[in-house]
């Protein structure tokens, strides 16, 4: 044992050299938003934005109150909405689950080749907005419900398949290795070693697919892809406030709802 | 009848797991494989159904050799070796009937496994089974809500399902607690004893495999250093299995364990 006083009482959590380079990163970064406001705002027009207010109190009086009478006009593109949502999430699932076994590491048949391009449809329907999807198929299909489902679906591909393909890779390898001991074919491994430990995954990822599609659905419109979408826009062209105001709301509660329905799910699934 | 030959493995990384190691099995006998830890002993269990692929030797499960089979023959040998798993490695999401039932996925068709439609005979022996491991309770229960026990079990009767000419056992109790592990042992020496099935069972409780083998098979290294009944398993042969420092550590810890387990036992009795 040695007395307490032979230790040193002093201790700093950084060095003085890491607490300078830290000091000047953070007077780095404040230095880089003054100039970066600066740029943004030299094309602002002050006189606007000083008169925000008062425009913003303008058109919050003209969507208020909201028009009743036009609730009942809209429940035939809502449906449609839901429709458009529902056929695209299954849409999208159906064309996601053989890209996910063809993407996870464990079950690809071909990883130098399969999978990259496995990996590069999952890329390329996830970098692209479902809103670019569907002013993309109004062009190549017509405007109206089918443009609107394909572009859900082909958008939702590249979500549903990365999530499942993660999944796929992270199942117990024991299990399938046990079923295949047993001496089961490659589908028979399949549906018994590797489908019954992604299956909770599965519907999780699609029902919560589903509720974002609901929410993505219901802009489709404004490109002509259907649904409320297009009530949406008609209202805004027209400047009918109080119309807008309905559909917003009637949206809300749609996701709303479309949201608890799928965490209820979920949790009964889990 | 098992009869391995001159069987090595080589790992890609380089390392020696098996050299030369020549056994054989007759028909009815419980094989314990004891040996350290890396010594080979689960290397040479999987090598036998090639969830490991041998680098040369010859493994002949009566008269067919598994070490040259392609993939579709290998498919249907392994149907005749029935394997048992440390971690049970049951389908933790599946019923204990379809675990059960999943022992006869070599003899049934893709589209009748997926729809669960067994033949009845595979469905009477299933339940056969459960019942002759305990288990005929529990039939239609998911295998996740068993204990580590009564997964073992189902784990037992799966292998049975295949009406296998020869169980691979792999550390069968090492997640289970001393007497569960008892129980599991004696199940299984009973089951081989019924069916006059041979049995390699990789085992590192060396009092356990005292206990219940009739046949202990020494590895060390990747070599056999020893072979003979476990009367023949004396202080100087485990020696040679472990090295004096690991066999001296083991053994102390062995009896500190047995000591506390009477103690608590004394206790519990006290309370009881």
């Amino acid at each position: 044992m040695s007395e307490i006083s032979h230790y040193s009482e002093l201790w700093t959590h950084r060095t003085p050299k890491s607490r300078l380079l830290r000091w000047t990163g953070w007077v780095a970064l404040v230095a880089l938003f003054i100039w970066c406001w600066q740029l943004m705002t030299a094309n602002t027009i002050w006189y606007f934005v000083t008169d925000a207010p008062r425009q913003a109190a303008d058109i919050g009086s003209r969507m208020f109150p909201p028009s009743l009478a036009y609730i009942p006009e809209l429940m035939v593109p809502l449906w449609d909405t839901i429709n458009i949502a529902t056929l695209g999430t299954v849409g999208g699932v159906v064309m996601a689950v053989p890209v996910a076994f063809l993407a996870a590491r464990n079950t690809t048949p071909s990883a130098t080749f399969l999978r990259p391009v496995a990996l590069f449809i999952i890329v390329a329907s996830r970098s692209i907005n479902a809103l670019i999807w569907a002013l993309l198929l109004v062009a190549i299909i017509g405007p109206g419900l089918l443009a609107g489902i394909v572009a859900i679906a082909l958008r939702s591909i590249g979500f549903i398949g990365k999530l499942l393909y993660e999944a796929i890779e992270e199942i117990d390898h024991r299990q399938v290795e046990a079923v295949s001991a047993i001496g089961a074919s490659g589908a028979q491994i399949l549906s018994f070693g590797i489908v019954p430990q992604i299956t909770p995954a599965f519907w999780s990822i699609s029902i919560f697919r589903w509720d974002i599609n609901i929410r993505e659905s219901t802009i489709l419109g404004l490109v002509g892809a259907g649904g409320i979408g297009l009530k949406l826009q008609a209202s805004l062209n027209t400047l009918a406030w109080s119309q807008v105001t309905t559909i917003l709301i009637l949206i809300l509660g749609t996701v709303i709802v479309s949201e608890w329905v799928s965490s209820k799910v979920r949790r009964a699934i889990i | 009848m098992l009869r391995i030959e001159g069987l090595t493995k080589t790992y890609k990384t380089g390392d020696t797991a098996l050299r030369g190691v020549s056994l054989e099995v007759p028909t009815g006998q419980i094989l314990g494989l004891i040996g350290p830890s890396g010594a080979g002993k689960s290397t040479l269990i999987r090598c036998v159904n090639r969830l490991v692929e041998p680098s040369s030797g010859s493994i002949m499960l009566g008269d067919i050799d598994l070490a040259g089979l392609n993939r579709a023959e290998l498919r249907r040998q392994r149907r005749r070796i029935g394997m048992i798993f440390q971690e049970y490695a049951l389908v933790e999401r599946l019923t204990l009937m379809e675990n059960v039932l999943s022992g006869r996925l070599g003899y049934v068709s893709f589209w009748r496994s997926l729809l669960r439609r067994f033949p009845g005979k595979d469905i009477q022996r299933a339940y056969q089974l459960l019942d002759r491991v305990g288990l005929i309770d529990h039939v239609d229960k998911r295998a996740d809500a068993l204990s580590g026990g009564q997964r073992q079990r189902v784990g037992i009767a799966r292998a049975l399902a295949q009406e296998p000419e020869l169980l691979l056992v792999d550390e069968p109790t090492a997640s289970l607690d001393p007497k569960t592990s008892r129980q599991i042992m004696r199940l299984l020496t009973e089951i081989c004893a019924e069916r006059d099935l041979p049995a390699v069972v990789n085992i590192h409780d060396v009092p356990l495999a005292k206990q219940f083998m009739q046949r202990i098979v020494g590895l060390r290294a990747g070599e056999i250093v020893f072979d003979g009944p476990p009367s023949d398993l004396t202080e100087s042969a485990l020696t040679t299995i472990y090295g004096a420092v690991d066999w001296n550590t083991m053994r102390k810890e062995d009896e500190e364990k047995q000591e506390a387990d009477a103690e608590t036992d004394r206790q519990l009795a006290e309370i009881a």
